[in-house]
């Protein structure tokens, strides 16, 4: 789908509000090493895979922030950045900048703001997010369900039919898990979800998703509890 | 005026000569010990014997080579576990001490590059309560995954840069009762194998020097933090990174090229999950395809869990569409693995794999249907239940 750059497109949300999330992106202690200034030349683009599949540039999106352009800003920040894979192939970059960065330092202050369209982007993404910040490992083998990933074709059901067997004859004794990617001690949670409690990580949870918010609460609260911690995520 | 001669120079014959100063970040090294005798951090040092590689920019690393502390990666283990396996094993054949902890979480970079969920403090603090844990043991880090070998290199840039950073993890980790210990050298487990490749060949039992194969080198091993990632004059003139490539040839892999081999696969985190479209696209239009018409290679071999599984998983709807696809996916660990006599099934564990692998395995001489009966035997055992699992014992017998 093509990128609508229109001015008018977010008309009806104000300069202010804009230049506010603008000046939360500048002030974040990552900005200065991830935008010098932009020549402008393209190179990112040439690199980029994002920009060969979607209506999307890193150029455009260093640019715009390096020209300070506050209402093109505020379009790519909505229409724009989710579609970045990542993958910082964008750091060739003669500037010596990081649009992969810049955009990494975007989508955390959509998020933190409750940005509608950060919330539809993570749609669909609040599994991944409970299994990271409850379990301590991103990914697991019970994932692996022939409902999630249709277009791997049949050998998914014939993992996830011999998942408990499968899981057993991995010699590795940390391996034996299915819910886990390996098995994580219960002293090394705790510490993981008094990480999540420290560094306010959880406020940036209630903004995109309320329900997991209160699920992730209700399991690290309960925890926490068992071990002797008077710990509230509210 | 520019000589016509330098312009029409064979890229081959021309020399770049590498100089540490010409990196784009100071060296860490320096800074690392600075601020240890300032106070800020311990430095846990790289044990000895250890095997000193160059990167870049021609900074030297050094690599451990014993008692080394294993930082899993949660996609190896999760859904291609003889990735990690092979690392594992290889470590016992050389008969090296390693530790394979449960006091580990994952990077949760997911919750970084993907969903932006996180933030600074606590990527550092996951980290660095990682490293804490390595170093109690007295084992030091090898890194599994590329993203959480690049986004730790990315944690250790704003740590060494912002002193407010550091106090507020160190803050928190004496609240976990942990101490801010920061390791000499951020390893990727890669970076081993790379290193250990002469020994690995000296225990080589299968001739691999049929097998033709094309590498994918991770994006977020080379190109984040790209000065700290392995380069060789002797590897495509230290143009590109040397781990997987060397690690291939010294086990007697034809290495072929391919033009597209700086696109990455298309894993892009969130992509992979919910705009699989674009994953799928990416890798096979962009990667297998060009590797088939260029390379026309046996094995796509790579070091990073997103690039295994997407290169690998991706080709299953585009074989149904007719495309040229169809060429398995591994890691140099289980190529290694392969190469030193692993059990295709109880070490490799390629029945994770998607795209057929059995022609390759012929090739080197493997009786497939044979090593699968051999698995499907010990998994028969496990559910008559005569044994609760496959033991490392089983896996060389
Ligand atoms: S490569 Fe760098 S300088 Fe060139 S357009 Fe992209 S961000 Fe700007
Ligand atoms: S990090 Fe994003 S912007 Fe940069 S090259 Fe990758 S997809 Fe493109």
């Amino acid at each position: 789908m093509a990128l609508d750059l229109s001015q008018n497109r977010y008309a009806e949300v104000p300069y202010e509000e804009k230049e506010r999330l603008f000046n939360e992106v500048k002030r974040d202690m990552r900005f200065d090493e991830y935008l010098y200034g932009c020549y402008e030349c393209g190179i990112c683009v040439a690199a980029c895979p994002s920009a060969r599949f979607y209506d999307f540039s890193p150029r455009k999106i260093a640019q715009a922030v390096a020209r300070e352009d506050v209402e093109l800003f505020y379009i790519f920040l909505n229409d724009s950045i989710w579609d970045c894979s990542q993958c910082f192939s964008c750091d060739r970059c003669p500037r010596q900048n990081s649009p992969g960065g810049l955009i990494t330092v975007m989508r955390e202050v959509a998020v933190k703001n409750g940005l509608a369209s950060a919330q539809q982007a993570l749609e669909g993404y609040g599994r991944i997010v409970y299994k990271i910040m409850s379990t301590g490992t991103q990914v697991s083998p019970d994932m692996l369900q022939p409902s999630a990933f249709p277009d791997w074709g049949p050998h998914v059901k014939e993992i996830s039919d011999n998942l408990d067997l499968w899981r057993k004859a991995l010699p590795p004794e940390t391996l034996h898990t299915t819910e886990t990617g390996w098995q994580v001690s219960d002293k090394t949670i705790i510490e993981l979800y008094l990480i999540w409690h420290h560094t306010g990580v959880m406020d940036m949870i209630k903004e995109v998703d309320e329900g997991l918010f209160m699920i992730l609460a209700d399991v690290m609260e309960e925890r926490l509890e068992e071990e002797g911690y008077d710990v509230t995520f509210d | 005026m520019i000589p016509v001669e330098t312009l029409v120079k064979p890229a081959s014959e021309r020399q770049f000569n590498v100089n540490p100063a010409d990196a784009p970040t100071e060296d860490y090294h320096d800074i690392i010990f600075q601020l240890e005798k300032e106070g800020e951090w311990e430095v846990q040092r790289v044990p000895e014997p250890y095997i000193e590689v160059e990167t870049k920019f021609g900074r030297k690393k050094k690599i451990p080579i014993n008692t080394t502390w294993h930082h899993k990666s949660c996609g190896q283990c999760g859904h291609i576990p003889g990735y990690s396996t092979s690392i594992f094993w290889i470590n016992r054949k050389l008969g090296l001490d390693y530790l394979d902890p449960t006091d580990q979480t994952s990077c949760t970079a997911w919750n970084y590059y993907a969903s932006a969920t996180s933030n600074v403090a606590a990527q550092a603090a996951v980290a660095m309560r990682n490293f804490a844990a390595a170093a109690e043991t007295g084992y030091f880090p090898i890194i599994h995954c590329g993203t959480s070998f690049g986004h730790y290199k990315e944690v250790r840039q704003e740590l060494i840069h912002s002193p407010e950073l550091r106090r507020q993890v160190r803050d928190i980790l004496a609240k976990l009762g942990k101490k801010l210990v920061m390791p000499e050298e951020i390893v990727h487990y890669s970076e081993w194998v790379h290193a250990m490749r002469h020994r690995i060949a000296e225990l080589q039992v299968r001739d691999m020097s049929m097998v033709a194969a094309t590498v994918h080198p991770a994006c977020h091993y080379h190109k984040l933090v790209r000065e700290d990632a392995i380069y060789d004059p002797e590897i495509y003139g230290a143009q590109r990174t040397a781990v997987i490539t060397a690690t291939l040839k010294a086990i007697g892999v034809e290495v072929r090229d391919y033009s597209t081999w700086y696109d990455c696969c298309g894993f892009g985190f969130r992509h992979i999950l919910v705009s699989r479209d674009f994953s799928r696209s990416f890798a096979t239009q962009r990667k297998i395809e060009v590797m088939k018409e260029e390379a026309d290679p046996d094995v796509v071999v790579t070091h990073d869990t997103g690039c295994v599984t997407t290169l690998d998983q991706s080709q299953f709807a585009a074989k149904a569409h007719g495309r040229n696809v169809g060429v398995p996916v591994m890691s140099d660990s289980q190529m290694a693995a392969l190469a030193m006599g692993a059990h295709p099934y109880k070490v490799l564990q390629l029945h994770w794999h998607n795209t057929d692998n059995k022609p390759l395995l012929e090739k080197i001489g493997i009786d497939v249907e044979k090593a699968w009966k051999e698995f499907e035997d010990e998994v028969e055992k496990i559910k008559r239940g005569e044994k609760q699992y496959l033991t490392w014992e089983d896996v060389d017998a």
